[in-house]
């Protein structure tokens, strides 16, 4: 994250420095829920991530850059296993860390990314399941590899309703107002998730913006988490007391009958 | 009907989790087995993450348990001494399955090596019961004749006497098998009963009238033993899966206790039979078969 922030203010600071400034273009973004909350009924929730895009001197901007906004989950490390057959057997063969595993990733344009900007703007930005930054570590991994375990995990996610890209996902109406829609599935992780924002030109991010969401556990659900970390022990009396009891009530009901 | 599920972290529809207690609930009352050897792949294959649904699993079994155990014993069903042998053995075993599993977690192959488990296991146990049953059925008599323990069982030293089983072995032989199951029941989030049954009628010799229930004792206090080493050292149990798991699985066992009790124990254990080489032909196919997900992802 780190690294990144610093990455990008570097290519910032490059491009305003080596050339005739283009006209940086005023962000103004914002997300329709800064909280998300976990609890009983939660099936997921769409998030609209929207704002305004203007020049400095306030006049409507929509038609001269392209819009890139990236939602991305907490970021944990993880080991990814690959499975192939082994004497006719579907086998865990090869595995490999990796540092930085967003547990959400979504990615919106106005257009395929390939056509807003080259590979290594994609790679600084993360922009793109193809550009994700996942910190292959242990050892020397070459590159054939490290790209099919993170196309391999990109997959994997897609599947599973947490990554996902739309590359005609952003919207702009009257040439001043951009938005797309994301959409979280129920098994989203808690943390805090970052909205990041682009405005780009000719190949050139020429603003950013960052919006929070926080995701977290509310009311009985949090209760419940928590107690089964804090207290484990009391938790697992807990849980079996609960399957003694309504087992006996089982019983005596049905012996009444 | 969704429900959000605080430790799985995902919302699933509770009328289908009601629905596959319901579903083992009927097998643990029918033929005393934990049920979970189906609870477990269901739950998984529904996407509850799979230690989340092994522990849950496990708690649901010691609920389907509680009831089975309990109509079993007022009929004189369950044979107490045996059972605390075997649920020494079975704490002592859910212990050493707990650090195999760690082991085998970090070695990334505990898949694998349930996969093959439970192959073998209910492969071989279900050939068993299968051929076993259609012989009695073909040939209806002497099968009160032909009860008997294992010939290695008597090798073992120490006897003592087990009067509901109608036995007098070496208490080590129960012990030794209340490990096994437990080993199993911590590594496949199963109660261990599929094992269990046949093993006390083959091996044993148990008479069949406690078999069932002296195997559901073992299966109460070792899934109770499991879902405890799960909340403290995996923090996977999910109170309110496992509350509505048990909301199905009660009811279910109470209904199979009556169709049990009704049923004729051969074409009872032929059923089973049939089931168990049922998850077994599927294990095996999905170990050859080639994999929806090549990749599989688990925190560091």
């Amino acid at each position: 994250m780190i690294r990144r922030c610093l990455l990008a203010a570097l290519a910032l600071v490059a491009l305003t420095g080596a050339r005739a400034p283009a006209p940086r273009p005023i962000l103004v973004p914002d997300v329709s829920q800064h909280e998300v909350l976990l609890r009983q009924g939660f099936t997921g929730a769409d998030l609209l991530l929207y704002g305004a895009i203007m020049t400095p001197e306030g006049h409507r901007a929509g038609r001269d850059y392209d819009i890139v906004v990236v939602l991305e989950g907490p970021t944990s490390p993880m080991v990814l296993r690959e499975k192939s057959k082994v004497a006719g057997m579907w086998v865990n063969t090869d595995s490999t860390t990796l540092r930085s595993v967003p547990s959400f990733y979504a990615m919106a344009s106005t257009r395929p990314i390939s056509k807003i900007v080259d590979e290594r703007t994609a790679a600084i930005y993360e922009m793109g399941l193809d550009s994700l930054q996942l910190s292959p570590g242990g050892g020397a991994v070459d590159p054939a590899t490290q790209k099919r375990f993170s196309s391999g995990l990109a997959d994997l996610m897609v599947r599973r309703g947490l990554y996902g890209q739309n590359e005609h996902g952003v919207t702009i109406t009257d040439q001043v107002l951009y938005r797309a829609r994301i959409s979280l599935p129920s098994s989203v992780q808690t943390g805090t998730y970052t909205a990041e924002t682009f405005a780009i030109s000719q190949g050139r991010v020429l603003a950013s913006a960052v919006s929070r969401v926080e995701v977290r556990k509310e009311g009985m659900e949090k209760a419940v988490a928590d107690f089964s970390h804090r207290n484990a022990f009391a938790y697992g009396l807990l849980a079996v007391g609960l399957s003694v009891l309504m087992g006996w009530l089982a019983g005596r009901l049905f012996v009444r009958r | 009907m969704d429900v959000y599920l605080p430790i799985a972290n995902l919302s699933v529809n509770g009328l289908v989790i009601v629905g596959l207690g319901m579903i083992t609930g009927l097998l643990s009352g029918m033929f005393g087995v934990g049920g979970g050897f189906l609870t477990t792949p269901l739950l998984i294959f529904y996407g509850i993450p799979p230690t989340v649904a092994a522990a849950s699993a496990a708690t649901q079994v010691t609920g389907a348990s509680v009831s089975g155990v309990i109509a079993h014993g007022k009929r004189g069903g369950v044979d107490y001494q045996m059972g605390g042998v075997l649920v020494a053995g079975g704490i002592l075993g859910a212990g050493l399955g707990s650090a195999l599993f760690n082991l085998l977690q970090k070695l990334g192959q505990i898949d694998t090596v349930i996969n093959i488990l439970y192959v073998v296991m209910l492969g071989s146990i279900g050939g068993l019961m299968a051929k076993e049953s259609i012989q009695t059925m073909r040939g209806a008599a002497g099968e009160a004749a032909k009860r008997r323990h294992h010939p290695l069982v008597s090798t073992l030293p120490l006897r003592w006497r087990f009067y509901r089983s109608g036995l007098y072995i070496s208490p080590l032989a129960p012990l030794l098998l209340g490990i096994f199951t437990g080993i199993l029941t911590m590594l496949m989030g199963i109660g261990g009963g599929f094992v269990l049954v046949p093993a006390m009628l083959y091996i044993l010799g148990m008479s069949a009238g406690v078999v069932v229930g002296t195997s559901l004792f073992q299966i109460l206090f070792v899934t109770m033993a499991t879902t405890m080493i799960h909340a403290l050292t995996t923090h996977a149990v999910d109170v309110v899966l496992a509350a509505l798991l048990l909301l199905g699985s009660v009811t279910g066992a109470q209904l199979g206790t009556l169709f049990a009790a009704k049923a004729s124990p051969v074409k009872l254990r032929l059923a089973l039979a049939v089931i168990v080489l049922g998850v077994a032909a599927r294990m095996a196919l999905g170990l050859t078969w080639h994999p929806d997900e090549i990749f599989t992802v688990t925190p560091l």
